[in-house]
């Protein structure tokens, strides 16, 4: 099996969102439903030193995350259907929507936030990496839109091969709970502390 | 309404009133909903009031409105920018009010600061708010007061002269207005900067201690980075213009390209001269041409003066071409803008005027939505998009490549193309050979592609290549640097100055005699609505705006997706929140004198204490008292202009917030 995988630059994000909003109008979703997400961080304080002066220690930086297509998914086991499957072939993990029964069990098995609820069709979904543009030839479309070229997807051990090993940065769950195919080059306040 | 009543009576509409008042009654107001195309609605309508009489100018707009004024008389025009690939080549980036992370300023902008900082660029992010600049690009964020850019400007000057960095040979050669030997004839010698710096006539030394208590930057990070700034060579101080849409934002404008002659900056590769910083390589022909008989001149921002009181208006505020108006503007198009309510200061006072039908008597609008300023419309036109018609787009704001905009389906429903509604109109008029020429769009667009190749750019593909490949890139050996000519041969090119050299020191702003508030060198003058002003006894924040990155100004605010991605809401600082009971989340009420409105509240350490700020461009959505429910901030800023360029001041104003 060649395992595909996520990179993210987040070093180079600017939280614009053209990548979830891309998603959103590639795959149809209302709002309240992200297939890729983009979280904000922000911390730190002010102090106003006698002379007047403000001095500040403000952190902040953007992460775009949508499902890491684990080694050992969450998600898959916590279905009572049996309706998410993991490809034999690519990894690419995908909710069946005619199997689903919309339990909701998926959405809180995974860390990652990556199954979405969809209140109107009583059914969850979620990224399946753009498999049928993948399909044709095509990049998933968060990765054509960003601006940054922050997104890069590919077989995860040529992306690790290439970037790295970091597929957890600070505020994200642990990378030991499914092994997340995703390659992070963090931004400089998002590095986990060693 | 069918569209022959509604050409019928703007025909008869436009002759009335042209006929009752004189064509000085006919103002086409300022819009950017459709603008940089070869035939929008805006010239359109120009056009057609330029055939039957003729209509009322206006000059200069609401983006860099003081800096287009102030920069020409430093060094005679506003192309003070150089190409953005000549930033590979800078050491140390200053973006001083500018956030290419959250608008556009040239779509390969941000590519090219990405590759800077790769080079090994150290870049400083200057701002009231910790953007989202400042966390893609920033090696450090220096948070500042609003309205007090130029205290900080004077005491990087201080420490620069005082430590001896600055680049006497540079000033000597190319400026006028350094220090006592390079003052224009009948100028005393304590009117220079150095002497000014040295406080040597006013007695306040400008330094870091002295700048501290104003913009709250301590004097130790003013050291540090005017040190830095000065020996980096090539360095690059780049202005945003939002620090410019303020009370005294000529200062800014100056102050900056002030800094970047002190350290010699100016003309080389990677470095930059500040100042409003356009610059333009890749031109193209616009064949949709017309010349209004006549010539009487507004500043935009001044259009609701020219309703209320026109005919008193007078060189003083800025009106130009003739000593008096006849007649108060009486008919207004308003094309695919939202200007005439939303966009324009003070809301509320736009409204009474706009309300009393005795004032303007006949409003035309055409948009593709409902906007606040369509509700003020007497004959709304639903205008088209881009998908809908022929043009050829250019790049905001600056950039080496245009678009060929293919139209891909015919107008929805009944709706129209301007041009093709003011050709009907025209007409209507008896001009209507004169108005097209015989021409169509899709016409008009292959006279400027041919011609561009014959005038201006032998490599330009023919019409039928650049429609097949869309996008044609102007290919370039070298970047462009702002100035280069003349700091290489400053003999036979001279600045377009009166002196010939950069006018540090101008005596034309001199002898304008209001040096308190025109001053002929830049100068921090303390702001009303300021952090100096009294009244902030009463409203204590400093309130202040910027574009947002989920829409356009106003475009797209009516776009659930992207209210998601972006919420309308206000920041404010823990602690100025803490000390209002405020809590992330809460509505909250945000008033000044001339207006109030409520907002969703985002409590954020990305803003500065003392600051508050609302992203520029919500709608305005009163309720059934009248106030705000969305947060449009034209509600809380001011109609008084700068004091030179009569532009916006629309990021000053002082405010409180409460709990709603
Ligand atoms: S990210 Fe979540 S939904 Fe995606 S494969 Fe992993 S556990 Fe399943
Ligand atoms: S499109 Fe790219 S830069 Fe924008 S939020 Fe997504 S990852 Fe970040």
């Amino acid at each position: 099996m060649v395992q595909l995988g996520f990179y993210i630059n987040q070093s180079l994000c600017t939280g614009c969102k053209a990548c979830s909003v891309s998603c959103k109008d590639k795959n149809n979703l209302h709002v309240g439903i992200n297939f890729r997400r983009v979280y904000s961080f922000e911390e730190g304080n002010f102090i106003q030193q006698p002379s007047s002066g403000i001095v500040q220690n403000v952190k902040a930086f953007y992460f775009s995350i949508a499902c890491n297509h684990c080694a050992q998914p969450k998600c898959t086991q916590s279905c009572p259907v049996g309706a998410i499957s993991k490809d034999k072939d690519n990894g690419v993990v995908t909710i069946d929507q005619e199997v689903c029964q919309g339990t909701q069990l998926c959405v809180k098995a995974c860390p990652y936030g990556a199954p979405q609820y969809n209140k109107k069709v009583f059914k969850s979904d979620k990224c399946d990496f753009c498999i049928d543009l993948q399909e044709k030839g095509e990049e998933p479309v968060c990765v054509s839109t960003c601006p940054m070229r922050a997104i890069e997807y590919g077989p995860i051990r040529e992306l690790r091969k290439k970037y790295g090993n970091v597929s957890q940065i600070k505020g994200m769950p642990s990378d030991s709970l499914t092994h997340p195919n995703i390659v992070i080059t963090p931004h400089r306040d998002a590095k986990m502390i060693q | 309404m069918s569209w022959d009543e509604a050409i019928d009576t703007i025909a008869a509409e436009v002759k009335r009133i042209g006929e009752q008042y004189g064509p000085e009654s006919r103002y086409v107001n300022y819009a950017s909903g459709q603008s940089w195309g070869l035939h929008g609605g805006k010239n359109a309508a120009r056009k057609l009031l330029a055939l039957t009489g003729g209509y009322l100018n206006y000059r200069n707009d609401y983006s860099s409105g003081a800096g287009n004024v102030a920069t020409p008389y430093t060094y005679g025009t506003n192309n003070s920018g150089s190409s953005f690939d000549s930033l590979l080549h800078s050491k140390y980036i200053i973006l001083w009010g500018q956030n290419p992370s959250e608008m556009i300023f040239s779509t390969p902008y941000r590519e090219y600061l990405m590759q800077a900082k790769k080079n090994g660029a150290k870049i400083i992010v200057i701002d009231p708010r910790y953007t989202d600049t400042a966390i893609a690009f920033a090696d450090e964020w220096i948070p500042i007061l609003p309205t007090t850019d130029n205290a900080m400007m004077d005491a990087m000057g201080y420490v620069i002269v005082t430590e001896n960095l600055h680049d006497q040979a540079f000033l000597d050669q190319y400026c006028i207005g350094f220090d006592g030997n390079h003052l224009p004839k009948g100028v005393l010698k304590e009117e220079s900067i150095k002497s000014y710096l040295l406080g040597e006539k006013d007695g306040v030394v400008k330094t870091p201690e002295w700048a501290e208590k104003i913009c709250r930057v301590p004097a130790e990070k003013i050291r540090e980075i005017a040190r830095e700034y000065a020996k980096a060579k090539p360095a690059a101080l780049i202005q945003g213009w939002a620090a410019q849409r303020q009370a005294y934002g000529e200062q800014f404008m100056r102050g900056g390209a002030q800094l970047a002659c002190l350290t010699g900056n100016v003309g080389k590769l990677g470095g930059w001269a500040a100042g409003t910083g356009y610059w333009s390589r890749s031109d193209i022909v616009y064949p949709f041409s017309y010349d209004n008989p006549i010539k009487a001149s507004i500043p935009c921002f001044l259009w609701t003066k020219a309703v209320e009181q026109g005919t008193e208006m007078t060189v003083e505020d800025g009106l130009q071409g003739t000593d008096k108006l006849s007649t108060n503007i009486k008919c207004i198009f308003n094309m695919a803008g939202n200007m005439l309510i939303n966009q324009h200061s003070d809301i509320n006072k736009t409204i009474k005027l706009l309300e009393d039908e005795s004032k303007v008597e006949f409003i035309v609008v055409s948009d593709l939505f409902m906007t606040p300023s369509a509700k003020f419309a007497d004959i709304l036109l639903p205008g088209t998009t881009f998908f809908e018609r022929y043009d050829i787009g250019v790049p905001w704001c600056f950039g080496d490549y245009v678009v060929f905009g293919d139209k891909t389906i015919d107008p929805l429903y009944e709706c129209r193309d301007e041009y093709d509604v003011f050709a009907e109109l025209a007409g209507k008029l008896g001009v209507k050979e004169k108005f097209t020429e015989g021409k169509t769009t899709l016409d008009l667009v292959r006279e400027s592609v041919e011609r561009t190749k014959k005038e201006l750019d032998p490599n330009f593909p023919t019409f039928e290549e650049f429609r097949k490949m869309g996008v044609y890139h102007f290919k370039f050996d070298a970047p462009l640097v702002g100035f280069k000519e003349q700091i290489d041969d400053l003999q036979n090119h001279p600045f377009e100055t009166p002196s010939g050299k950069i006018e540090l020191f101008s005596k034309a702003l001199w002898d304008m005699n209001r040096h308190d508030e025109i001053p002929a060198i830049a100068k921090y003058i303390p702001s009303w609505e300021g952090p100096e002003d009294p009244l902030n006894e009463k409203f204590p924040l400093q309130l202040i705006s910027w574009h947002y990155k989920r829409r356009c100004h106003s475009t797209y605010d009516n776009q659930p997706w992207l209210e998601e991605v972006a919420k309308q809401e206000i920041w404010i600082n823990p602690k100025d929140a803490e000390k209002r009971g405020i809590s992330d989340g809460d509505r909250v009420q945000v008033m000044n004198d001339r207006g109030s409105l409520n907002i969703f509240v985002k409590v954020t350490p990305r803003i500065i204490p003392g600051v508050v700020g609302i992203p520029q461009g919500a709608w305005y959505t009163p309720d059934k008292a009248g106030l705000d429910q969305r947060g449009s901030i034209n509600v809380l800023t001011s109609q008084r202009p700068t004091p030179l360029a009569k532009a916006n001041p629309q990021l000053t104003n002082l405010v409180e917030v409460k709990k709603a």
